[in-house]
């Protein structure tokens, strides 16, 4: 597996992606997208959603990516780059096109979880050859911090925002990682921003597979959280200590996890440096901050199990 | 030249023809209701080996849309095909193609849009696509549809253009019955649709480029001008295609439009569509009891050919513009094509909006004899007609 120093040295010789983008200060996606970048040896095409990530790299005549890169539209990074691979597939066969090139889509949670969910789906079963990256914030960040499926329960938004009578979403968010694995396509991972050698390890399997593979990606929105930019690593590592957002993956079938917590943190020290979580430490809320302990032991529970297996 | 094959076909069989010559490196497409058996057809082909391209059997009209996207830019000929509420769904998708120049063909087999869901024939699907930046191009009879498409493939990859092109054909009456429509041979068709040589494909991956970037203020207005640029050169660029395909298929096609009979008429119609051929068998009749009728058929109706229309239209006593779709609380957009390319004429004739064949109510040519007959009369409202239809 490479290590930070191959990585780096990967960068140095050709930097897929360039500094100078505007996405902010301690905003979690460049973070994911160098490290999954430089963990793959040799050529990459990518597709982006509409989000953060298109808007922040992409300002015409500008760009960050020094790989073929594309944005069609929000709901269909998926299909894009299926076309994409298509192409490459019926081009190559056809004698049209010579050497070996990695595919990656790149989307937000909104996206995916959301707008992009029949179009991952559809891609996933057709079993093209390509790896989606989900970059998992937590809401609508790029137009200002909706709530999306993925919102944490709990989380003030501001379409459903915290206010006198309420503390924020009310429900607990999808399971897209595990909607995905259910596909049963060769390789599903979760990883975080905070552990970028596990990342970087699921990226080398996941693109080695012979079909689809996905990747769902803690990713820091320091607006979104509200939380300083300095501390954006660390919050996610606090995702991941708490056991909120498992470090996992489902490797043609067989799940493990990857890593684990030499001691579980209360889910409580990933909630409250996060001012999106405000409301649920004010008297009154304590059922609720009951409730996310137990969404989060019971899931966690529930993985091991599967783990086990 | 041609040496063509003359043969009893549906018009979505002749469709899925021109695509197996054409022989795309890829096509993507979805079976929406109403479904285009187009695609059906051509994976036959696709199973049996008669062709070698790419299917996508995507999950959506819209993923059918955007993969196409994905794989034109990528470098490969693309098309699909589509009717009604799947051309609805690919809309935005279809802007976005045309936005980012993408020469992918697609067929639609014109369907009523929902609601009542219906899946008969009327222009309301690719009517809703006007203004996304697609090149339209309507068929008369299973044969235009063939030559169109094959047309529409050398139109849509030319430099100077690069823009998607939609053929269409009339639901039920053109792609479900069977017409004698003549087939080039294939190596002629190959021939006549050359090698693919796209400028920038995304799998060049040593020279990489970002497509589809973001635009500000300062720059999109710009780029969609350069839009209207590509959409401007359509014209004469169809004529050289039109011109090129004529010599090879001993068929005839010199202009945006065709005018039957039209020269010297006095009182003329204008409609799209497979309604022209009621229509000229109504014109016949008529002459031989000594009317001065004619016919005006556009084939193209994106770029629209006003100036041509103009000078075609412009010494007529009276003209009746038919649409086969509605634009609620406002005239039919054939009609407005129409009167907008007038409107500069100091003696214009008098001009009527008569709407037919919605959800596919039939037309029949008693129905084109009456409105032929309405036209005579000075005193005529010039209010919206609507034919064969309970008001």
């Amino acid at each position: 597996m490479a290590n930070f120093k191959t990585l780096a040295k990967r960068e140095e010789k050709y930097k897929k992606f360039e500094s100078g983008h505007s996405l902010c200060e301690g905003c979690g996606l460049p973070i994911a997208v160098r490290t999954i970048l430089n963990s793959i040896d040799g050529s990459v095409v990518a597709s982006n959603a509409t989000g953060c990530l298109e808007v922040a790299t992409t300002r015409y005549p500008t760009t960050a990516w020094n790989i073929p890169w594309i944005h069609n539209a929000f709901e269909n990074a998926a299909a894009t780059i299926s076309g994409v691979e298509s192409a490459y597939r019926s081009l190559k066969r056809k004698g049209k096109l010579d050497g070996e090139t990695t595919f990656v889509a790149f989307a937000g949670d909104g996206g995916t979880y959301d707008i992009g969910l029949q179009s991952l789906s559809g891609a996933l079963e057709r079993g093209h050859k390509f790896l989606y990256v989900t970059l998992d914030n937590g809401a609508y960040m790029n137009t200002g911090i909706q709530r999306s499926s993925a919102t944490p329960k709990g989380a003030s938004t501001t379409t459903e925002p915290a206010g006198k009578v309420t503390y924020g979403k009310e429900r607990q968010r999808k399971n897209l990682t595990e909607i995905v694995a259910a596909h049963e396509i060769p390789f599903v991972g979760q990883a975080s921003i905070s552990n970028l050698t596990d990342l970087s390890d699921k990226v080398e399997k996941a693109v080695a597979k012979d079909g689809p593979s996905f990747l769902n990606v803690l990713s820091t929105c320091q607006l979104g959280w509200r939380v300083p930019p300095s501390d954006a690593v660390n919050i996610a590592k606090k995702g991941v200590e708490t056991c909120y957002w498992p470090l996992y993956e489902v490797d043609e079938g067989k799940y493990e996890v990857t890593y684990e917590p030499s001691e579980k943190l209360p889910v409580e020290e990933w909630l409250k440096p996060q001012k999106r979580f405000a409301a649920l430490f004010k008297t009154g809320n304590e059922e609720i901050l009951k409730e996310i302990q137990e969404d989060v032991d019971r899931d966690w529970k529930r993985l091991k199990a599967k783990a086990s297996l | 030249m041609s040496n063509g094959n003359r043969q009893v076909l549906t018009g979505h069989q002749v469709v899925a023809n021109a695509m197996r010559q054409v022989d795309p490196d890829v096509v993507a497409a979805y079976p929406i209701t109403p479904q285009s058996e187009i695609v059906e057809y051509f994976s036959k082909f696709v199973a049996d080996g008669k062709v070698d391209s790419e299917v996508i059997t995507v999950e959506s009209e819209h993923s059918a849309m955007s993969a196409c996207v994905g794989s034109s830019a990528a470098g490969a000929r693309t098309m699909t095909a589509t009717a009604s509420q799947g051309l609805a769904l690919m809309l935005e998708i279809v802007y976005i193609a045309a936005s980012m120049r993408a020469p992918i063909v697609m067929t639609v087999a014109n369907r009523a849009l929902s609601g009542p869901i219906n899946i008969h024939c009327d222009h309301s699907d690719s009517m809703a696509a006007r203004d996304s930046g697609v090149i339209q191009i309507y068929g008369e009879d299973a044969q235009e549809a063939y030559d169109f498409t094959l047309m529409a493939q050398r139109l849509a990859e030319n430099e100077d253009v690069l823009l998607p092109v939609m053929v269409t054909l009339d639901g039920f009456t053109l792609t479900h019955t069977a017409q004698v429509a003549e087939l080039l041979p294939d190596d002629t068709v190959t021939d006549f649709v050359g090698e693919y040589e796209p400028l920038y494909p995304l799998l060049d991956v040593d020279n990489p480029t970002t497509q589809g970037p973001f635009d500000m203020p300062d720059y999109y207005f710009e780029h969609k001008l350069q839009q209207v640029e590509a959409m401007n050169n359509v014209p004469e660029k169809f004529l050289e295609v039109q011109e090129e395909f004529s010599d090879l298929s001993d068929r005839e096609y010199s202009g945006l439009f065709e005018s039957y009979r039209l020269d010297d008429a006095d009182y003329a119609i204008v409609l799209l569509g497979s309604t022209a051929g009621t229509a000229k068998v109504v014109v016949d009749e008529l002459r031989d009891k000594g009317k001065k009728v004619g016919l005006l058929k556009p084939w193209m109706f994106r770029p629209f050919p006003a100036e041509e229309m103009k000078e075609a239209l412009k010494e007529k006593e009276a003209v009746a513009v038919f649409d086969r779709s509605l634009s609620f609380g406002s005239s039919g957009p054939l009609y407005l094509e129409v009167s907008s390319a007038l409107s500069h004429e100091d003696n214009k004739p008098r001009l009527y909006n008569y709407t037919y064949g919605l959800g596919g109510r039939d037309i029949a040519e008693g129905h084109i004899a009456e409105v032929f007959e309405d036209l005579e009369n000075p005193d005529l409202e010039s209010k919206m007609h609507y034919i064969n239809a309970r008001t």
